[in-house]
This record gives C-alpha cells, structure tokens and sequence, in this order.
C-alpha cells in the first residue's frame, strides 16, 4: 500500500507558507502565529516545514522544534482525512469517556495519538471541548458528538466511511 | 469620532427592546408593546448549545417566520444560558417561557402554533421545570435553577446578540469607561477596586486593586494589560461562556485598567480550542474599534488603548502568569520565578497586569454600583459572586453564578437539581487538577476562597465536577495527576520527577499492588513538591491526592490492604461473576461480550471465564435481571 503519510508539498502550500512569513515577521512574538498557520496548511508540522520556518526567520530550527513540541496542539505527525477527538476532561471522564476512547481504538485498530495506515482517520485525546453538558464528547472534524455510548462508536464511524465510498 | 453624548443615544435607542429580556409577565409586554417587535425569540449560540444544533434550529426559526409571514418577531443569537444540559435552547420574551432540546420540527411547530399573532405557547416543547404541579407555567427565572443565582459577571450573557455591539452598549457595556474617561483620575479607578474586595477569579484569589497598584506605581513609559482567557482546567468553561456572550464587557474593563495603571496596549490570550469565543472576540474588537471605543483618543479624552488577540496553543502551564506572558512572547511557555513580579517585569521586560475573563467581567458593574454596593455580596473576605462550571453526576449541568458564601449544598441540591440516578452524592471536586475534594461532611461549608483553603481545596477557576458514589476517589486522584504529569512543563525538578513519581506510586495502588509504606511515600513527596516547585502548577499538583487522603483514607486503604475499589472502577481489583440464582439464560449478555468470555446454553445460567473477561463492563450494563455482579 502507498505510504499516504511522508511528506509532500506543493507550491500552492509553499507560496501560502511564505506569505504568512513575510507578513507577521515583524511582529514580536510572531513564531506561534506562524506555527499555527503552518499547521492549518500542512495539516501538521513536518520537520521540512519547520526547518524552512527557522530559516526563514533566522533563528535556530532548536528553537522552533522547542515551541513546536512544547504546545500539545501542535502536531509533528500526520493527520487522518477525519480527526477524532476524544475529550477526557474531568466532566467527561467521569462519564466514561475513556470507554468511548478505546471503543474507538478497537474499531480502528490503532492507537490515540496515531493515524489509520490509509490515512482516513487519527485519534487523539483533548482537555475540555467546553461542551460538558453534552459529557461524554468527542469531536470528528469539527462536528460535536455528546451523550455517547460505547456502543454508537460503530455507528458514527460508519458514517464517515460511507462518505469517503 | 465617538462621544459620550453619542453612546447615550446609541443606549437609548436600543434600550427597550434589550430591556424587555430581563422582565417578565404584564410588566415585559407593556415594554415589549413600546419596541416594534411583538415577540422575541432568543436562541442560544454558545458551544454546549451549538455542538447540540443550535444553529440548526435557527435556520428553521428564519425560515418558518418567512413561511408564516411573520415580520414583527426578532430573532436574537445569544450567548449561554447556563443550562447547558437541556440544549438547544430557545426563550420567548416577552412571556418569557423556555424551550428547550429544540429541533427543526419542534421550531416549525412554535412558529405555526406560539409566534404567529394569537398564538398559545406550546407547552409539550418547555422545559419541565418551568410547569408548576398544577400546570401553570413559571417564567425560567423563577425555577430552582436560576432563582438562587445572582448574576453579576454572567449578567449579559444569554441576554444580549454579541455580536452586536448596538445591544452590548444598550445593556450597558462602555458605561462605566465613559464614567472613568470623564469622571475618574486613575487613583480614583484603583481606590473603588480596592475598597470593592474583588478578588482575582483565576484561582489564587489576589486582590485585583493590590495588583493594579503596583502596576501603576512602576515606573515607565510602556505597559501593558493582559487578560488570561487560557482557561485550562478541564471540565470549566466559565470564561468561554463570558467570551461568547458578552465579550465587549472584557473589552471595556480592559481599557479601564489601561486608564488606572497607564498602559495603552492589552493582549487577550485566548485558547485556540475555543473557535466560538476567538470569533465573537474578533468581531467584537472591530466593532469598539470602528465606534471609536479602541484605538486613539477614546471618548475624546485622549486616552489611547488597543487590544491584541494572541491564540494559546494547548499548555495547562499557560495559565500561570510568568508563563503566559513567555507563550505570548513566542517562546516555549515555561514559568520563572518570581520576583520581579509582572507588575513590576512582564511581558517583554515592562510592567504588565494580567486578570482573568470573570475579573474583568465584574469591573464594569463595580465602577458603575460602587465599591460599596460589590462589597455588600458575598462573604466578608470574599465579595461579590463566583461563577462554576457545574458538571460531572448532576442533574442540571451547566453554568452558574452565586454569591460568595453560598453553600454546596444549595449548589447541588437546589440548583443543581441533585444527582441523577437515585445515587448517592459523594463529594465536589473544586479547582480542577490544582485543588481538591470537598466531602459530603462539608456540604455546608460555606464556598469562599478562605474556607475552601481550610478544608483542604481552593476556589481554582470555578470548575465544580460532582462525584457520586460510583467514583472512585483513588482513581480520580491518579486522573488529575496523569494530567498534572503530562502538563508538567519540565523547567523544575520537584514538578517534572514528581508528578511522575506520584502518578507511578497511584497507579501501583490501582493495579492491586499498593503497599501500607506506599502512603508515606506520597505524602512525603508531596510535601517536597508543594515546598520546592518553581510555579503554582508543581505547587498544588499532590492537592488532589491530598485532599483525598484526608478525607477518603478508607478507600486508600481497602485498596492496599484488602485489595478492593468499592466503587467498582479499578479493573485489577475486582472480577464479574454471574449469579446463577438470578439469571435466566436470556443469552444478552453472551451475545454483547466482545470478547465471548460468556458462555452457557439457553435458558441455562451462564458463566464468565474471568481469565478471558476484559472487564469492559457491557454485560453487567445490558443485563435485566441484575444477574451481574463485581466482587
């Protein structure tokens, strides 16, 4: 099978890179502004790009890996097509959140914090969505699922794979 | 350029139509009869409720007034309304009945049936609370969840559109800036915020006047003024809600403090999981821009003050000041010690105050009621009220503000609504991973800052979580700090070894392999970190395991001695049996196992191989003879 998860880039994402570059460069403070937007251009942040950032800014690409791995949002793997989110905040863990995650580890075959080998789906755990009424949660993309059950896992996932058919 | 004569015209022409949203009954209707609107409908647009399909429902809402031909009810996106549980919420005014769990459907039909000219309400779709016994309907206000509240910081959210600054400024938002701007020297400003007693919410309870003093006694020509919206605790979501539902209010008090400590530059630290709040904070900051309540010359005082939105990115430590001010300068957001406090070193070497979302949202009304007045609420070293995020094994989960003083019990029973299930309330758990338990014996403590130190938690942000039976205190105590570890910046020993020597010493009582000696050990430790960790993150990181010690030993103990978890949660420490007398061969519970650990005929008892058992529980869930038991 295709390895979908090694780095690639295009120009059209270069180009956008540079540009969020050139223009917060000057403010102080700038380089976590500019991780964010690498972030939601590449969808993570390869060491390419984060290499092409220190260059960029001239500063060492030790200190850019030191913020990038310091911020939990940050991420230097690759994403599924469908991020799941698994909130394990206090309100949802005392809920059985936890069951939710392993439920979805099990129907996935992976673990969280990792990505399905054809690159559809990625879980990871968050603190918090803010939606405690709705406890447990997760969210898949930016779409909120509340009031879980382990076994409505199936179910929501089945929905996304029929999407991608 | 805006004047104060301008702003009072804005307030009066927009002033009917928002007050008609905070008085009910005759009194609403002769109001609502004065505005051009018959009839208001106010959804909810915070998160609890979106992620419910709030947005949904508004959809439908404009489409059925176009069908209907209605053309004199207001539709009006509100913040939260703190029943978060109940969502999507929707509020008629001027009757001021609630609605709740809304769908398109139930929204076609209150459009037909309630909205049109004539209409009666549908009483099927309300909340059940609102419905006396004798099936009178109640206006929300007077039900048991919000009659006890009093709103001070929460008091524009779920009332206004905030994303309209026209209803912010009519619900009062600028009033007391233009009051400081024409009215008040700086030291005037931080004399009423020190008589008033306000007390920073974030956590640590520092007296708000205090810190702006020693800003405004530091000597330089640049400062600055930062609000910490970096709301980390998991399972409190206070600060989102005020963000989302009013966040001109934070705007406002954050020119004031600029004014009283002379800056003219603020950053609000936002977290970037709260798309919601970013958004409405970024139409909110152009709009005061554009009227002319940002930027230079504000009021024609010639006072300048601008606001920055810088995004956090997911560190818990982010919320400790020294760090914040790191993250916003770019760096890796690792504390350092302190002094210099910020009020004399902050952010980018200069003086710097930094409040927290609800602070700043108690700044308007204390400048415009008086110190006296705040001063009046609340207990005699804590005034005014505290918003908590009421979540956990509860009834009503959701959002509420009460007096300082006011006790658990009234949260919970009142309020709260209980505990759902017919289950024993166990404790509270209050200032998430840095605070501790309060337990049923202290139901009537009244909350404040001070009593809550004394009982072994603190007030923290105002996450409130309530444990019932079925939650085990050990485990709960392992959860925050597995949290703790791995939010642990590193930069110090005690925290970065510690938080990881804890969580190891835990998760060997809850894998069945504790030893009596084990208990010496954390607490030790404990003390070690709580004494030498460089911020407040190491400092109160054993609070959790502490409090619980102190007040559940017992469940310590049972653990380690007799190798049980009563409440059935430490998966080593128990094992399903089936009770043959009980079971009737229904075969549910073998069809479910994922694991086929059951086995047995039809209508034959069955068994469980506790070899293959994964203890996922689902058997005991599904079973209807309660033929299921953990031993």
């Amino acid at each position: 099978m295709e390895d979908k998860t090694s780095f690639c880039e295009t120009a059209e994402q270069r180009a956008k890179l540079e540009a969020v570059i050139e223009e917060s460069r000057s403010t102080p403070g700038c380089l976590m502004h500019i991780l964010q937007e690498a972030q939601a251009i590449y969808g993570y942040l390869p060491i390419e790009v984060q290499s092409a950032i220190a260059r960029q800014l001239h500063i060492s690409l030790s200190e850019v890996y030191g913020v990038a791995t310091f911020y939990s949002q940050f991420s230097l793997l690759p994403k599924g097509k469908n991020r799941i989110s698994v909130c394990l905040g206090t309100a949802c863990y005392v809920k059985g959140s936890d069951k939710i995650l392993a439920e979805l580890e099990k129907q996935l075959g992976i673990k969280c914090g990792e990505c399905t080998p054809d690159g559809q789906f990625s879980i990871d755990s968050c603190r918090c969505v803010g939606a405690c009424g709705l406890a447990p949660v997760m969210m898949i993309n930016e779409d909120v699922y509340g009031k879980l059950n382990p076994d409505m896992v199936k179910g929501i996932l089945d929905k996304y794979r029929e999407e991608e058919k | 350029m805006m004047t104060p004569e301008k702003l009072d015209y804005i307030r009066n022409k927009y002033h009917d139509i928002v007050a008609v949203r905070r008085i009910v009954r005759e009194e609403g209707e002769k109001l609502a009869a004065k505005t051009k609107y018959r009839k208001q409908v106010l959804v909810c647009g915070g998160t609890g409720c979106t992620s419910s399909g709030s947005l949904k429902v508004l959809k439908q809402l404009e489409e059925s007034l176009k069908e209907n031909n209605i053309d004199d009810v207001l539709i009006v996106k509100t913040g939260c309304f703190g029943l978060c549980a109940l969502g999507p919420i929707m509020i008629v005014y001027p009757e001021g009945v609630f609605y709740s769990q809304m769908t398109p459907e139930h929204v076609r039909t209150i459009a037909e049936k309630h909205l049109v000219k004539g209409g009666e309400v549908v009483k099927e779709y309300l909340y059940k609370g609102t419905i006396t016994e004798k099936g009178d309907i109640i206006p929300f206000a007077e039900t048991p969840f919000y009659k006890k509240q009093m709103r001070i910081a929460l008091r524009n959210c779920g009332v206004i559109a905030p994303e309209n600054i026209n209803e912010a400024i009519a619900a009062g938002d600028y009033q007391a800036l233009e009051k400081v701007l024409t009215s008040m020297t700086p030291d005037d400003v931080i004399n009423e915020m020190l008589a008033s007693g306000l007390r920073g919410r974030g956590g640590a309870g520092f007296p708000t006047g205090r810190k702006w003093s020693f800003a405004r006694a530091s000597k330089g020509d640049v400062k600055y003024v930062c609000c910490n919206a970096d709301e980390g605790d998991p399972g409190a979501f206070m600060d989102r809600s005020v963000l989302e539902g009013d966040p001109h209010c934070v705007l406002e008090a954050m020119a004031i403090a600029g004014y009283a400590i002379g800056a003219h530059n603020g950053f609000i630290y936002v977290r970037a999981e709260y798309p919601v709040a970013v958004e409405r904070l970024r139409i909110a900051i152009a709009q005061a821009r554009e009227y002319g309540l940002l930027g230079k010359d504000i009021l024609g005082s010639g006072f300048d003050f601008d606001i920055e939105i810088r995004l956090g990115a997911g560190a818990f430590v982010c919320g400790e000041e020294t760090a914040l001010m790191r993250s916003i300068e770019g760096h890796r957001g690792e504390p350092r010690p302190r002094p210099p406090f910020p009020a004399v070193k902050g952010l980018f070497g200069k003086p710097t105050i930094l409040n927290n979302v609800e602070t700043w949202a108690n700044i308007n009304p204390i400048i415009l009621n008086g110190a006296a007045w705040f001063s009046s609420i609340g207990t005699r070293t804590s005034s005014g009220t505290k918003v908590f995020a009421l979540g956990g094994k509860i009834t009503n989960v959701g959002l509420v503000e009460v007096p300082m003083g006011t006790t658990l019990r009234e949260i919970v029973e009142e309020i709260g609504g209980g505990i759902p299930g017919g289950k024993a309330f166990k404790a509270a758990q209050t200032g998430g991973p840095s605070g501790g338990c309060i337990p049923a014996e202290c139901i009537d403590v009244p909350i404040d800052y001070d009593s809550l130190l004394q009982i072994g938690s603190m007030m923290g942000s105002g996450g409130m979580i309530i444990l019932d039976e079925d939650t085990c205190m050990v485990d709960i105590s392992k959860f925050y700090l597995e949290f703790t570890a791995d939010e642990s910046c590193g930069k110090c020993t005690p925290c970065r070894i510690g938080t990881k020597r804890l969580l190891q010493l835990l998760t060997k009582i809850t894998d069945g392999k504790g030893e009596p000696e084990d208990i010496d050990k954390i607490e030790e430790l404990s003390n070690h970190m709580k004494q030498s960790s460089l911020c407040a993150l190491g400092q109160s990181a054993p609070n959790p395991i502490l409090s619980t010690l102190h007040y559940f030993r017992d469940e310590y103990d049972e653990h380690i001695n007799k190798k049980i978890c009563r409440a059935g949660v430490c998966k080593a420490l128990f094992t399903y049996h089936i009770n043959a007398k009980k079971c009737k061969g229904c075969t549910l519970c073998a069809r479910n196992c994922p694991v086929h650990a059951i086995s047995g005929s039809v209508k034959q008892p069955h068994v469980i191989d506790t070899a293959k058992c994964v203890k996922c529980g689902l058997c005991m869930a599904n079973c209807k003879f309660d033929a299921i038991e953990r031993k």
